[in-house]
């Protein structure tokens, strides 16, 4: 318990920060804490790699569907394979589908080094899972964008936990043929009567409660809610209520993207949350879909390759880190997965000239607009010092509870 | 030739060897795993971090019994597993019975393959195949729309289905032992006294038949009891228990409540096989 009070107070301060600058930003939401800044975090004594030595011939790698294609989905999407000539480590990749099961299979000790979202960071970090990377052996490093880097979720007390991959938002995806007019907002999956009933589609994970507590922070600013990752128990239970009327409207919850791609192409889904990876995919079976990031704001994630404290690849693992967030592996998953790249250098190597401009790449602005997923601990990640908030624990439980 | 000889002479030795390695089997990996299942399920679990904490508490089982939604779920689980026995009684007898005592043996022997043959099949292609089938603008729908009907589209509906097919034919086979043993003088018999078909069917064909039928409900119940596949493929939103396991191991990673939640379906079963030992049908299987 000592240590989450420690990382607790960390990111309180670090929140605190990120509150007194969004206070002033209006409505349009805003990032998920800015530094961790100087905290009492204490995170488990893990040994940080101290020097690079002789490769060891491989390395397991966990990662989200499209960060470490090898070329057996599609011939012409490899980076891994130009890895594995370079460096003689052979890449055993393992996809996961939620930051849930990436945190289960990185207790199992096998794999060396996962891409982790900043719902599960933290986690690894506080469990002793995940090592402290030492940044000065990784020859990409200098060329991360600034803004990604020794943010709340990836770092602590300054020491970096990882290697940023890229970031992006969670989007509205839409029908166009059915659905008429275009949706405008989240309220189109969460209001009351929603004129497609029955063919919403939502993300399969207790994560997703944030995006309700985002739409109450946009519809009913009296509940207080400041950051959809820190919400007492009232505020929780709101964000529940509007998960538990969503329900009835909900065809089917996705954290496959497969199963979602499936259902928007026969129709069975005719909007809801998606990535621009999947609308990408959708799109390549020619149905027509409409995809957007809403002006009011959304939640995102920001991926961080981070190696694991019981690594026996470590310099494989190292070297992995170093080449997909190199400018051109970078430029390569992050094109092809659909976010942001995390390497400022990547931008001159995208396939698409505007790519860069288009994920807004470089713009802190827009990056700042998205509500990086967090993990929900007891100490609110807002500031406030008068409430206890709800950990992830009860978003699990309340999960079970809305799916029903 | 000493070790025969002493075999030959020590014949509890004999056996005592050629039980070990089942006995170890039963005792070790399949009773030793069931233990650890109820021993994880008193401890608890650091929420934030996801590591188990190995100290004794009883918040699982009261967390179980006093949320709501775990009674709804098992309720629900229950009730499909009902259903699906029954719909796969109601489709395998009249095919058991024709494959047994209609059907030429040649007839009988294609049957059989024909029976047998979707366990050839991986069960996710099958639910997939289902998924395709049920869906908007799929075989389902196109089949049903010149009747103005259309298809239950993803939910507890298309669950029902799909498991009912997966499980039929460890319905249709004990149901065929059954009939296989059940003497074609008996039938005759009952013609001769004057019996209809249906009361043949009723007075003589079903209560041989019964012990038959519970032990092919012993497979669909069970295998229904612990599915959490197919309604993640078909299932729309909706969960079972297997669901509200896989999500505590694979996403939670609450291995301890995970478990307190796996003794459901034990305890079900327990209850169930007691009532069954009675009918004799464990005989059958």
């Amino acid at each position: 318990m000592k240590k989450i009070t420690a990382i607790a107070s960390a990111v309180v301060l670090a929140a605190g920060l990120a509150a007194c600058g969004t206070t002033s930003g209006g409505g349009g939401g805003g990032g998920g804490g800015t530094s961790a800044g100087a905290g009492t975090f204490t995170a488990p004594d893990v040994p940080m790699k101290k020097s690079l030595g002789a490769m060891e011939g491989q390395v397991n790698i966990l990662a989200w569907p499209g960060y470490a294609e090898d070329g057996s989905n599609d011939k012409s999407v490899d980076w891994v394979t130009p890895f594995e000539k370079k460096t003689g480590c052979q890449a055993n990749v393992k996809y996961f589908g939620t930051s849930d099961e990436a945190l289960t299979l990185m207790k199992t000790g096998q794999y060396d080094v996962v891409s982790a979202s900043g719902d599960a960071s933290l986690r690894l970090i506080a469990s002793g899972d995940a090592a402290p990377v030492n940044t000065a052996l990784l020859k990409s490093y200098p060329d991360i964008q600034p803004f990604l880097k020794d943010r709340a979720w990836n770092s602590v007390n300054g020491q970096m936990y990882g290697v940023p991959q890229g970031w992006g938002a969670n989007l509205l995806m839409w029908r166009k043929d059915k659905v008429k007019p275009a949706p405008t907002g989240w309220d189109a999956v969460f209001e009351k009567n929603p004129p497609y009933a029955g063919k919403i589609t939502a993300y399969d994970s207790p994560i997703y409660i944030a995006d309700a507590a985002l739409h109450l922070m946009n519809t009913q600013p009296d509940l207080g809610i400041k950051n959809p990752y820190a919400l007492d128990q009232k505020q929780l239970d709101a964000a529940v209520a509007v998960l538990k009327q969503q329900r009835p409207q909900i065809s089917e919850y996705w954290s496959d993207y497969l199963k979602e791609q499936q259902a928007f192409t026969s129709g069975d889904t005719l909007i809801g949350t998606t990535w621009q990876f999947i609308a990408n995919l959708v799109e390549a079976d020619k149905v027509p879909v409409g995809v957007l990031f809403p002006s009011k704001g959304s939640t995102g994630w920001s991926d961080t390759w981070m190696v694991s404290s019981k690594s026996k690849n470590s310099n494989c693992a190292y070297a992995w880190m170093d080449y997909i967030a190199g400018p051109s592996a970078n430029a390569q998953s992050a094109e092809y997965f659909g976010e942001a790249p995390a390497n400022a250098k990547a931008c001159d190597l995208t396939t698409d000239k505007s790519f860069c401009a288009t994920y807004h790449a470089a713009d802190k602005a827009y990056a700042d607009k998205i509500w990086y997923w967090t993990t929900p601990i007891k100490q609110c990640l807002d500031g406030r010092k008068d409430a206890t908030c709800t950990d992830y624990g009860q978003w699990t439980q309340a999960w079970t509870e809305i799916k029903g | 030739m000493a070790v025969s000889g002493l075999l030959h002479r020590r014949p509890g030795l004999r056996v005592g060897l050629l039980l070990t390695p089942p006995m170890l089997w039963l005792g070790v990996a399949y009773l030793g795993a069931l233990a650890a299942l109820f021993v994880t399920a008193f401890w608890g679990q650091n929420s934030f971090t996801g590591d188990v904490e190995r100290t004794w508490t009883l918040d699982n089982f009261r967390n179980l019994f006093t949320i709501d939604v775990y009674r709804t779920i098992t309720v629900r689980t229950l009730g499909i597993a009902v259903l699906v026995t029954l719909l796969d009684a109601l489709i395998a007898f009249p095919v058991a019975l024709f494959m047994a005592k209609v059907a030429s043996p040649r007839a009988q022997r294609l049957l059989l393959v024909a029976v047998v043959m979707p366990l050839w099949a991986s069960y996710l292609v099958k639910a997939y195949a289902w998924r395709g089938m049920l869906g908007t603008g799929g075989l389902v729908s196109w089949v049903a729309a010149p009747f103005g009907l259309d298809t239950p589209g993803y939910g507890l509906t298309a669950v029902i289905i799909t498991l009912a097919y997966l499980w039929l034919p460890y319905m249709i086979l004990p149901i065929f032992a059954g009939l296989e043993r059940l003497p074609g003088s008996l039938l005759e018999a009952s013609a001769d006294l004057g019996a209809r078909s249906t009361t043949t069917l009723r007075r003589v064909v079903l209560p041989v038949v019964f012990p038959a039928i519970v032990a092919g409900s012993l497979f669909t119940f069970s295998l229904t009891l612990g599915d959490y596949i197919a309604v993640r493929i078909v299932g729309g939103a909706n969960q079972m228990l297997g669901n509200v396991v896989y999500d505590n191991v694979g996403a939670a990673n609450n291995l301890p409540f995970a478990a307190a939640v796996a003794t459901i379906p034990v305890v079900v079963m327990v209850i169930y096989l007691t009532a069954v030992r009675r009918t004799g049908a464990l005989e059958n299987l």
